[in-house]
């Protein structure tokens, strides 16, 4: 008999401190799997955001470095610009990325680092217990959106992947849902894909992952998936908004 | 015959695997392991299990590895 | 030793040589005046170097640029001027907590708030007692002439490596801009082996750079060592610079253009027959405490004079013997100080 699943080598065997069903752990095997699929953990740093990733560094085989919350992009610029042998990517979550870093992530996308950036959207701020964030939807209950989030005074959902895209500087942008299966598989695809960008040296690549945060949303993690394709999926579509390929560039 | 062994200590009884899982070969035990939570274990009495992986692909935690 | 020629550089410029000539080959930085001349010079002169210069979105990203090239091991810098250096306070913070070195200058400008563009010191305590949250201090060099912006600039480098700690040059606008003539020399302590940096984990486990200690007892520790790497930094990285201070009866004490400005003075008050002498810090943090106790045995008054509303004079007046008095004269806000209002104040006093 032969083993057809297992856990990444990139990982350790420590237990996640995550919440029962919690999109972080797949979004790391999936990290994961794409540095042992090009065999690049020697060679790999990853940086943590501020959010529940942040403890990522206990469960990844590569250094990693925790950056202040928001800033994973300038510290990744930092880290590749001056080591560019270095295989660099962020980790980030949806008030980390969308919110507070918003500036950071634009730039070193315009800029077109050769970095690798994984964008956890779970629409809401996890860590902090469960406030309204960037990419909330319109008329969620948060703890900071306690009537349900509403345009006129929280504004409108961002669409990071969109709104990455169309900036020249970007390779690679997609956006990708860990609700089932099938959609877990063509996550894995796209988040090779943005890896082998890197290693390609042809630019920025991102991957947005949506996910469930069960505790924050008050359902269980069953509920969360449903809630994954019936409300998260019609506003944040799943696709490949931008694929440049190596020659286009060179 | 292909078959998953399943790390109860590492499951946290979310039952993602147990929804996707085609022939609903995964149940959740009463009882619960050391960080608390009820386990799932594989209930596969008729070696229905066609190693298919996906109860091992949307398993947060890991704890699931897949044998054919 | 190399040969030495003297050049007539701005002191802006100054910084960028020393930089380079400390191995200093990544450069991440934002527009400000009265410090431009440096990213200028360094987006000159660093791809000649095969270095990188990156003109960062705002000074929140440059210091988190340093912090990640840092954290691969090679030497960084960035520069700002006051209002940018507030907005690098979250990084000072973090490259303390992280143990990581890291070179800023801080050519200071007015403020309160955007303040004005003309010299002012009035950023003294925010480079000395911290900046950013949390319990940690950053070494600062309080460099007084173009030669030192040079001289210290390299000597930040060797001190940020060597503790792996944030090191701050803290000029003002006045030394940013003036041109004088310097010596650049050749001797630049080699860089410390660095056993820590995140290089990829490939014949080792993996390595970790981090702030956040959750375990019980864990935060309490590290922050413990910092404490005792600060103290080992009080121990053996003072430097400070006395003239007439033997048989002084008064000494001035300022750091950085104020000290220039005294300096005048206190000559023009030796040529009127008055005992006085001027006591310069060079390094503000770690503040010469010690020597300005001993000196107190002695000499019963000091006249503390900044270009501020008394920021380094309280650091004097927690130094020196119970009894001895502590007088200020300071301008704050874009006003400079002349040598003969310094004086008149010398007089007052004596
Ligand atoms: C400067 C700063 N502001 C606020 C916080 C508090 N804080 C910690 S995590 C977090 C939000 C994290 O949310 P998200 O990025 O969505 O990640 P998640 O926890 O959902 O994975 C906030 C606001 C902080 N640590 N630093
Ligand atoms: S709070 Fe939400 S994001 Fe954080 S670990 Fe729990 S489920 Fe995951
Ligand atoms: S491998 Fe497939 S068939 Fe076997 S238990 Fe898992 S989901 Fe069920
Ligand atoms: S998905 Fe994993 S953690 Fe969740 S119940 Fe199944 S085995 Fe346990």
């Amino acid at each position: 008999m032969k083993q057809v699943f297992a856990k990444p080598k990139a990982l350790n065997d420590e237990i996640m401190h995550y919440c029962p069903g919690c999109g972080h752990g797949v979004a790391h095997r999936l990290v994961a799997e794409a540095l042992d699929h090009y065999d690049i953990t020697g060679r790999t740093v990853g940086v943590a955001p501020v959010g529940c990733s942040v403890l990522m560094y206990d469960y990844f085989n590569c250094d990693i470095i925790e950056a202040p919350h928001g800033r994973a992009p300038a510290v990744a610029t930092g880290m590749k610009r001056s080591r560019s042998d270095l295989i660099v990517f962020a980790y980030q979550g949806d008030g980390d990325l969308a919110s507070i870093g918003l500036a950071e992530i634009v730039h070193a996308a315009n800029r077109g680092e050769n970095i690798t950036v994984i964008f956890i959207n779970n629409t809401v701020y996890g860590m902090t217990g469960g406030q309204m964030a960037p990419t909330t939807l319109l008329g969620q209950k948060t703890t900071t959106s306690p009537y349900g989030r509403n345009f006129n005074t929280d504004g409108y959902p961002i669409r990071m992947a969109e709104m990455l895209a169309p900036l020249e500087g970007t390779t690679y942008v997609a956006r990708m849902s860990l609700d089932k299966p099938v959609n877990i598989l063509k996550a894995r695809k796209s988040v090779f894909k943005a890896f082998e960008m890197q290693i390609n040296n042809v630019g920025f690549s991102f991957v947005e992952l949506l996910t469930i945060c069960p505790t924050n949303w008050g359902m269980d993690s069953m509920e969360s998936i449903k809630r994954i394709q019936d409300e998260m999926i019609p506003y944040f579509p799943l696709g490949v908004f931008k694929e440049k390929e190596t020659e286009d560039y060179i | 015959m292909p078959t998953i062994k399943i790390e109860s200590e590492k499951c946290k009884g979310c039952s993602l695997c147990i929804d996707v899982c085609p022939y609903e070969l995964i149940r959740q035990e009463r009882t619960i392991n050391h960080q608390g939570y009820q386990y799932v274990v594989l209930a596969d009495p008729e070696e229905q299990c066609t190693g298919c992986t996906l109860c091992a692909l949307m398993c947060p935690d890991i704890c699931i590895e897949v044998f054919k | 030793m190399t040969e030495q020629k003297r050049i007539l550089v701005k002191g802006n410029e100054a910084v960028g040589m020393g930089a380079i000539r400390a191995g200093c080959l990544y450069y991440f930085g934002y527009p400000i005046t009265p410090q431009n001349e440096i990213p200028e010079f360094m987006s000159r002169e660093l791809p000649r170097h095969d270095g990188e210069f990156v003109q960062a979105e705002s000074e929140l990203a440059s210091i988190n640029m340093v912090l990640g090239a840092s954290a691969v091991g090679v030497r960084s810098m960035t520069s700002s001027s006051s209002p940018g250096i507030s907005l690098m306070q979250e990084g000072l913070s973090y490259l303390a907590g992280q143990e990581l070195p890291a070179v800023v200058i801080n050519v200071v400008r007015c403020g309160p708030g955007l303040g004005g563009i003309a010299t002012s010191q009035g950023d003294y305590f925010q480079a000395v007692k911290g900046g950013g949250h949390g319990d940690y201090r950053v070494i600062t060099l309080a460099p007084a002439s173009v030669q030192e912006m040079y001289d210290h600039t390299i000597l930040a480098f060797d001190l940020a490596d060597r503790y792996r700690n944030p090191t701050m040059v803290l000029a003002d606008a006045v030394l940013g801009q003036m041109q004088e003539p310097i010596f650049e020399h050749g001797d630049v302590p080699p860089e410390p082996r660095k056993h820590w940096t995140l290089t990829g984990a490939a014949n080792r486990p993996a390595r970790h750079l981090k702030s956040l200690y959750l375990k019980e007892g864990e935060l309490e520790a590290h922050n413990r060592m910092l404490q005792e790497k600060y103290r080992e930094i009080q121990k053996h990285e003072v430097r400070f610079e006395e003239y007439d201070v033997d048989d002084a009866q008064l000494v001035v004490a300022a750091f950085g253009t104020s000290a220039r400005i005294a300096r005048t003075a206190v000559s023009r008050a030796r040529e009127k027959g008055l005992k006085v002498g001027l006591f310069r810090p060079v390094t503000v943090f770690p503040f010469p405490g010690m020597r300005l106790c001993s000196l107190s045995e002695r000499v019963k008054k000091f006249l503390v004079v900044e270009m501020n509303t008394g920021q380094m004079v309280e650091d004097v007046r927690l130094n020196v013997k119970g009894d001895t008095e502590v007088e200020f004269y300071g301008r704050p806000g874009g006003a400079i100080p002349t040598p003969v209002e310094v004086l008149t104040q010398i007089e007052r006093h004596y």
